[in-house]
């Protein structure tokens, strides 16, 4: 059991650099709009990103 | 398309390749009036760009690039953000543009040397939105730091909580059997670890608050819940370090962290209207004309003078308060009146700033700006409003004073009792007592029912944004109704058409239309919906005479329309109001040179669900009134046709304040729903407030609650959920004395063990929040509609 003094004080420092990372997203204003990044995962914008190969067969949208 | 606004703006967003907005947007954008930025817009616009300006709102940062946080108008759904973002990001030079959904702001950093701030506007405008700068005033930054910290606060709650539970696990199951003594104690001083910042850093405000009261000697649930959290740790620490009896280190951040979860969603709730607290400031335009001798310059309405002479064109908002020197017109006063006809002024005559110019040109000599202007002088009344609004005495709080009184007597006496009987007993007696008489169900009671109903008024349209709401709904006496708006529709409609020659009421529409065409008077758009079908060819030569009509040749013809012995003034026959089919509403007659046409009847019509909402209130026992600025006869027709008996019309925002007072002073517990900004005080005053969904932004600040949907039929619907509410809180607080009632003398005789004693807590809050949850649900029999 002398296995927990050392697996407890790594999971504090673990909660210790979860409670960092909180604050700074609270600081940072990630938290301020929980609205629309929700949506922003459904906009197809994102063609450019995508490989020539790896497009689907049918010809490409205008944009 | 409905519009050449719309159309324009279709072409903008398709030209930019954003075609996506129209697959994604959930909800349809507003019809902007036109796109192409006039004029003045642009020199508005290029106002932004003076150093003078922008020292308010922009920010310089160190690589040279600009940055600054806009407040936008018009934006409905995440597409218009994603729509917004893309377009202005894709302008040369900006550098990042992010919109916020939630609070509609934008923060946009950009390159001077490559484009001006007055470009990005355009290019707002140009998609249909409104950009307008963002200057945080003091108490949005405070709200801002609140929220950061409460947010924080339940993340360090949050994250050791699941630390602590996992480690009380080990303690729970190793108690008594294969747990080594050491090992046990290591455990203990860990949770220790973790449970101090949750003691000290989160449930922090309890312990202010605990203090408050005591200096104000009001007791709130505040310090039984300080004393049982700080008694269970200090308690916790005493066994830690002695290595003996229980430690409560779960129980001390669990607890914490539900009632931070509660204290956070009313908190946001709170902020949720707040949003737009420089509201008003927008009302009142960014330039004016202002004449010097160098002739006509545009300059920034907020460096007017007293005694400046300005020019204010048709369609724009008057920067200042002032009197005509020259010139008449008529002044759209609804933003302070709430009035949607607008009043004629001629020269010689007072108008406030904020108020619209609608028809011609007028000059001005400024008499008041700033601080002394009579928007300003609203806001000041409004102040006055809230610090006079009557202190509602929350049942909770009530019942815990002497709750938490009753505790910390009978502690004392058990602990000085065991004290004489048995020294060694004593603490963890009184301790018990505390524990096990732990508030829980007691301080969740309130705040469970609340939160329930809450949310499910919301679901229906009904965003209550004070605490006290619910309890107060429950408890009214009398409901006071503002007219426009709220009662009515807030706009004119064509009701009825009577020809009075041979052309149909087609014809002589059309013809109407056509003239009405171009003026932005509300009278003239009640008529536009029609001009977008029409035949008639457009009207030319068209004169506008201030308060009497139109004039204009259609096809050779000429055409009157307005007050009648305008209209007729040619005619062999001379009509009057007297002569309209009746003397209900507005009515207009269309006449030629030859002879009367027909007679329009324009209204204000009641909102649909009005009449059986008062009806529903009246039955349910409620006095209804209605409280208007309004003193026309179309007070008394809507009086009859809802049944309300008690009517205040023509009354300023001062009186309606005064009129709600007295109603109060004598023990009304009163209700107000009201829309405009001459609301705006009454509705700080009421002691309840409701805001209509349309209403100014200002307005839903300012209200406790905000009727999103404007659907009138949910007031009677929250009154009932409100009263049903009442009663779940009665029976959780009537179940929780109960409950400690029972397990108080057990304690105190010490015949309760601590594992005892934490399952009772944790049954008593469950029962507390099942009754609790029967609220998510309406009436049956208003689901039903």
């Amino acid at each position: 059991m002398s296995i927990i003094y050392l697996l407890i004080p790594i999971a504090i420092a673990l909660a210790g650099v979860a409670i960092w990372g909180f604050f700074w997203s609270v600081n940072n204003g990630q938290l301020d709009d929980l609205e629309s990044p929700a949506h922003s995962i459904l906009y197809d914008d994102d063609e450019h990103l995508i490989p020539d190969d790896a497009k689907p067969p049918k010809p490409a949208d205008k944009q | 398309m409905c519009c050449p606004g719309c159309q324009a703006v279709a072409q903008v967003i398709a030209d930019g390749g954003l075609e996506n907005y129209y697959k994604h947007r959930t909800s349809e954008a507003p019809s902007p009036d036109s796109i192409s930025a006039s004029e003045q817009l642009q020199a508005e616009f290029e106002l932004y760009n003076h150093a003078s300006v922008q020292k308010h709102f922009v920010a310089e940062l160190e690589d040279g690039t600009r940055q600054a946080t806009l407040v936008i108008e018009g934006i409905t759904c995440a597409a218009c953000v994603w729509l917004l973002e893309h377009h202005i990001s894709s302008l040369e030079g900006v550098i990042v543009a992010s919109v916020n959904l939630t609070n509609h702001r934008a923060r946009v950093q950009w390159d001077e040397q490559k484009i001006h701030l007055s470009d990005i506007f355009v290019a707002m405008h140009s998609i249909g939105y409104q950009g307008h700068p963002y200057h945080p005033d003091k108490e949005e930054q405070l709200l801002e730091q609140e929220t950061k910290l409460a947010m924080r606060r339940l993340g360090i709650a949050g994250v050791f909580t699941m630390q602590i539970m996992m480690l009380a696990v080990a303690l729970y199951t190793g108690a008594g059997t294969s747990l080594e003594t050491d090992n046990e104690n290591f455990i203990r001083w860990a949770s220790l670890a973790l449970a101090t910042p949750v003691v000290f850093y989160a449930s922090r405000p309890f312990f202010q608050a605990a203090l408050r009261d005591l200096r104000t000697r009001h007791l709130t649930m505040d310090l039984p819940v300080s004393i049982a959290i700080g008694g269970a740790y200090v308690a916790s620490i005493w066994a830690t370090v002695t290595a003996s009896g229980e430690v409560y280190y779960d129980s001390v951040s669990m607890f914490t962290f539900f009632l931070l979860i509660g204290r956070f969603l009313e908190m946001k709730a709170r902020h949720r209207t707040g949003k737009a607290g420089n509201a008003l400031l927008n009302l009142l335009p960014a330039s004016a004309i202002l004449y010097t001798d160098e002739g006509e310059k545009i300059v920034a309405a907020n460096d007017l003078q007293q005694g400046n002479r300005i020019l204010v064109k048709p369609g724009h908002t008057i920067p200042a308060d002032g009197v005509i020197i020259k010139g008449s017109s008529s002044i759209d006063e609804s933003a302070l009146t709430g009035e949607y006809l607008p009043l004629t002024k001629r020269e010689g005559d007072r108008v406030v700033g904020g108020t619209i110019n609608v028809e011609n040109p007028i000059d001005l000599e400024v008499t008041q700006v700033g601080a002394s202007s009579q928007l300003s002088s609203i806001v000041r009344l409004l102040e006055r409003a809230h610090e006079e609004k009557p202190k509602v005495a929350r049942l909770a709080d009530a019942v815990s004073g002497y709750f938490v009184t009753a505790v910390l007597i009978v502690a004392t006496s058990v602990g000085l009792a065991w004290w004489q009987i048995n020294p060694d007993h004593a603490f963890w007696v009184t301790l018990s007592v505390l524990v096990v008489t732990c508030p829980c169900a007691l301080s969740l009671a309130t705040p469970t029912a609340l939160t329930a109903a809450t949310g499910t008024l919301r679901q229906h349209g009904l965003l209550i944004t004070r605490g006290h709401v619910l309890e107060s709904l429950a408890r009214a006496t009398h409901i006071v109704f503002d007219k426009t708006g709220t009662l009515t529709e807030g706009n004119l409609s064509l009701q009825s058409t009577s020809p009075l020659a041979e052309l149909t009421a087609r014809e002589c529409l059309e013809i109407a239309a056509s003239l009405e065409a171009h003026s932005e008077h509300p009278i003239a758009k009640a008529f536009h919906h029609i001009s977008q079908l029409t035949q008639v060819s457009a009207a030319e030569q068209l004169k506008n005479h201030v308060g009497q009509g139109l004039e204009g040749y259609i096809d050779g013809k000429r055409y009157f329309i307005g007050k009648p012995h305008f209209a007729s003034q040619f005619c062999d026959t001379q009509l009057e109001f007297a002569d309209a089919p009746d003397s209900q509403g507005q009515w207009l007659l269309l006449a030629s040179e030859a002879e009367p046409l027909a007679w329009f009847g324009l209204n204000d019509p009641a909102r649909k669900q009005a009449a059986s909402m008062v009806q529903q209130l009246q039955k349910m026992g409620l006095e209804v009134q209605m409280l208007t600025g309004d003193s026309s006869a179309a007070v008394e027709h809507i009086a009859r046709q809802l049944k309300i008996n008690t009517v205040v019309s023509g009354v300023s925002p001062e009186q309606k304040l005064q009129h709600i007072q007295q109603l109060q002073d004598n023990g009304a517990q009163l209700v107000m729903v009201g829309d405009g900004i001459n609301d705006i005080p009454v509705l700080a005053g009421a002691e309840t407030s409701i805001a209509m969904g349309s209403a100014t932004d200002l307005a839903k600040t300012n209200a406790d609650a905000v009727l999103i949907s404007s659907e009138l039929m949910r007031l009677p619907q929250a009154l009932r959920l409100a009263k049903r509410t009442r009663a779940n809180i009665r029976q959780n607080l009537g179940w929780a004395i109960l409950y400690n009632l029972i397990a108080l003398p057990l304690a105190a005789a010490g015949m309760i063990a601590p594992w005892m004693a934490a399952i009772g807590m944790s049954a008593s809050s469950l029962v507390v929040v099942g009754n609790a949850l029967r609220l998510t649900k309406l009436d049956r029999s208003d689901r039903l509609e």
